[in-house]
C-alpha cells in the first residue's frame, strides 16, 4: 500500500513537471506532437527508473560507507549522462524517425533537472531500495502524463485562433500554468 | 456576357456548397448561450434569497467585467465585437455564482478579467479554449486569495457576516453531517449558486429537456459518484455517502453548467462517458483524501486537459475505412 501511495504521489500529487516545475525544457520543447511526446516520456521514464536504481546503489554502497557523500552530485551526474548515452544509442538503432523527431532533446535528457532532482529527492526522503524504484516509475509516469496531455492540447491549439504574439512558446507556457493550476487540487492528498 | 453573370449569380443563390458532415441544429450558438443564461436565473434568485441583495452586486460585477474584457480584447485585436452572443455573460454569471457570499467586488472583477483574458481570449476566443473559462477564473481566485475565497457566510445574514462552514468542510474537518433537506433547498453555507439543489435542478432539467446540455455528462458523473463514492462509503461509513456527495457542495452545479460546456468537453458519446466518470473519480478522491473539502472545480479542470486525447481516441471509424 505504501508503495502504491509513493507511486501516486510522484505521478500525480507531486508531479515533477506540474507541481515541482522540474523538466520544463523537454516539456515545452518536444510537446508539439503526441507521436514524439509520448516516446520522449517513455525515454525519460526509462532513464529515471535506472537512475533511481543506480544512484541508490552508489549512494548506499559507495558514498556512505567510504564517507564521501560530498561526491553525490558529481557521481549522480556521471550516472545520468552515461545512461542517456545508452538510451540515445538504443533509440538510434531501433527507430531512426523517432531519433530525428526527438533531436537535440534526447541528449538533453542529461541536463533534465527532473532526473537529477529525482536522485536527490530519493536521498533526501531516505527511501529504501524498493521505494526508490517505485518513486522513479511514478515520477516517469507523471512526466509522461504531463507531456502527453500537453501534446494533445497543443495539437488542438494548432487549429485555434491564438493571437500572433502568443503563438508557440508563450501559449505553451500559459497552458502549462493552467495545467499546474488544475493539478493544485491534489495538493495535500498524500504526504509520503 | 451579361447573361452568364446573371446565371452565375442565380446559381450562387440556389446552391450552397459546404463539406460534410451536413448536420443541422435547431438553434444558433447565440440562442443556445442565452438559453444557458436563462437556465441560470433560478440560481441567481436562490443566491439573493439566501444571502441577500449584495450578492446581486457580486454577480453583476462578474458579468460586467467579463463582457467588458471580451469587448476590449476584441477591439484591441481588431476582431468583430461579438459580446452579444452571450458567451461572456455565461462566464460572468458562472463565476459570480461560484464565489462565496459577500465576496469582495474587486476580487470578483479580477477573477472575471483573468477568466476571459487568460481562460478564453488568449486561445482565440469562443470555441478554442481548452479549459472552462469560469473555472480558470475561480482557480485563479483560489490561488490568489485562498482565505477570502473560503470564508463562508451563513445564509440569511445579509450584512453582518456570520461565518459558517460548508457542509463538506463540516463533515471533513469536524465530522458533522448535514441533513439532505437543507442541502436540497439551499439553506446551508457555500458559494452563491451552489447551495440550492432545487434551483440548480430546475435550470439543469430545462437545459436537458431543450437538448442544450448533453445528458450523458451529468449522467456519467452521477453514476460515477454513486459507484466510487458508494464503494468507499461501504468500506468506511464515516466517509460521505453517495447522496451527500451529490447534494452537498457544487456537484450538481458543476455537472449541469460547468462540465457540459461545449468547448471544453468531448464531442463523442463514448468520450462524454469517459469524461464524466473521470470527473467523478477525481472528485471523490479529492473530497475523501485530499487536503481541500471540495474538488468539483479541480476535477473538471483536470479532465478538461484530457479532452483532446479523449476526442482523439474515441473518434468513430470513418465509413469504409480499413483498419491498418
Amino acid at each position: 500500500m505504501e508503495l502504491i501511495l509513493i507511486f501516486i504521489s510522484a505521478a500525480i500529487v507531486n508531479n515533477f513537471v506540474l507541481a515541482y516545475f522540474l523538466g520544463i525544457c523537454p516539456f515545452i520543447g518536444v510537446s508539439n506532437k503526441l507521436s514524439s511526446a509520448f516516446p520522449m516520456g517513455l525515454a525519460t521514464t526509462f532513464v529515471m527508473v535506472i537512475t533511481a536504481i543506480v544512484t541508490w546503489l552508489i549512494y548506499h554502497m559507495i558514498l556512505v560507507p567510504y564517507d564521501v557523500v560530498y561526491l553525490q552530485y558529481v557521481s549522480f551526474i556521471l550516472v545520468v549522462a552515461s545512461l542517456v548515452q545508452f538510451v540515445e544509442m538504443f533509440i538510434k538503432k531501433v527507430s531512426q524517425p523517432l531519433y530525428r523527431a526527438l533531436g537535440i532533446f534526447l541528449p538533453l535528457i542529461t541536463t533534465n533537472c527532473a532526473i537529477l532532482g529525482l536522485a536527490l529527492f530519493i536521498v533526501l526522503k531516505e527511501y529504501s531500495f524498493v521505494e526508490a524504484i517505485f518513486y522513479g516509475v511514478g515520477a516517469g509516469a507523471g512526466f509522461t502524463l504531463a507531456i502527453s496531455l500537453m501534446a494533445g492540447i497543443r495539437e488542438e491549439l494548432e487549429l485555434a485562433n491564438v493571437p500572433r504574439p502568443f503563438q508557440g512558446a508563450p501559449i505553451t507556457l500559459i497552458v502549462a500554468g493552467l495545467l499546474a493550476l488544475a493539478f493544485m487540487g491534489f495538493a495535500g492528498m498524500i504526504s509520503v | 456576357m451579361s447573361d452568364v453573370t446573371v446565371t452565375e449569380a442565380q446559381n450562387e443563390r440556389e446552391l450552397m456548397l459546404s463539406t460534410s458532415p451536413h448536420l443541422q441544429s435547431r438553434w444558433t450558438t447565440k440562442q443556445i448561450m442565452w438559453f444557458v443564461n436563462l437556465a441560470l436565473a433560478p440560481c441567481v434568485i436562490s443566491a439573493v434569497l439566501y444571502f441577500g441583495f449584495y450578492q446581486l452586486l457580486v454577480i453583476a460585477t462578474a458579468v460586467i467585467f467579463a463582457v467588458g474584457t471580451e469587448a476590449l480584447i476584441q477591439k484591441l485585436t481588431k476582431k468583430p465585437i461579438a459580446v452579444m452572443d452571450g458567451s461572456a455573460v455565461i462566464t460572468g454569471l458562472l463565476l459570480g455564482l461560484i464565489v462565496p457570499p459577500n465576496f469582495s467586488l474587486v476580487s470578483t472583477a479580477l477573477g472575471s478579467i483573468f477568466a476571459i483574458g487568460v481562460g478564453k481570449m488568449i486561445f482565440g476566443g469562443l470555441g478554442y479554449n481548452i479549459f472552462n473559462p469560469a473555472l480558470v477564473g475561480r482557480a485563479f481566485l483560489q490561488a490568489a486569495f485562498p482565505v477570502a475565497i473560503t470564508t463562508w457566510t451563513a445564509p440569511n445574514y445579509a450584512v453582518d457576516s456570520v461565518s459558517s462552514a460548508t457542509p463538506l468542510a463540516a463533515l471533513k474537518f469536524d465530522g458533522v453531517s448535514t441533513a439532505v433537506g437543507p442541502l436540497f433547498f439551499g439553506n446551508v453555507g457555500g458559494s452563491l449558486g451552489e447551495t440550492s439543489s432545487i434551483a440548480i435542478l430546475l435550470g439543469g432539467i430545462f437545459l436537458l429537456v431543450t437538448g442544450v446540455a448533453n445528458w450523458r455528462i451529468p449522467a456519467a458523473m452521477t453514476i460515477g459518484v454513486i459507484v466510487f463514492g458508494g464503494a468507499l462509503w461501504l468500506i468506511d461509513p464515516s466517509y460521505p455517502s453517495p447522496i451527500f456527495h451529490i447534494f452537498a457542495g457544487s456537484f450538481l452545479f458543476g455537472a449541469f453548467y460547468m462540465a457540459t460546456d461545449y468547448v471544453s468537453s468531448p464531442i463523442t458519446g463514448v468520450g462524454m462517458w469517459i469524461y464524466g466518470l473521470g470527473i467523478a473519480l477525481v472528485l471523490v478522491l479529492i473530497r475523501v483524501f485530499g487536503g481541500l473539502p471540495e474538488g468539483v472545480m479541480y476535477s473538471i479542470l483536470f479532465m478538461n486537459a484530457f479532452v483532446p486525447l479523449i476526442n482523439r481516441y474515441t473518434r468513430p471509424r470513418i465509413f469504409g475505412e480499413v483498419k491498418s
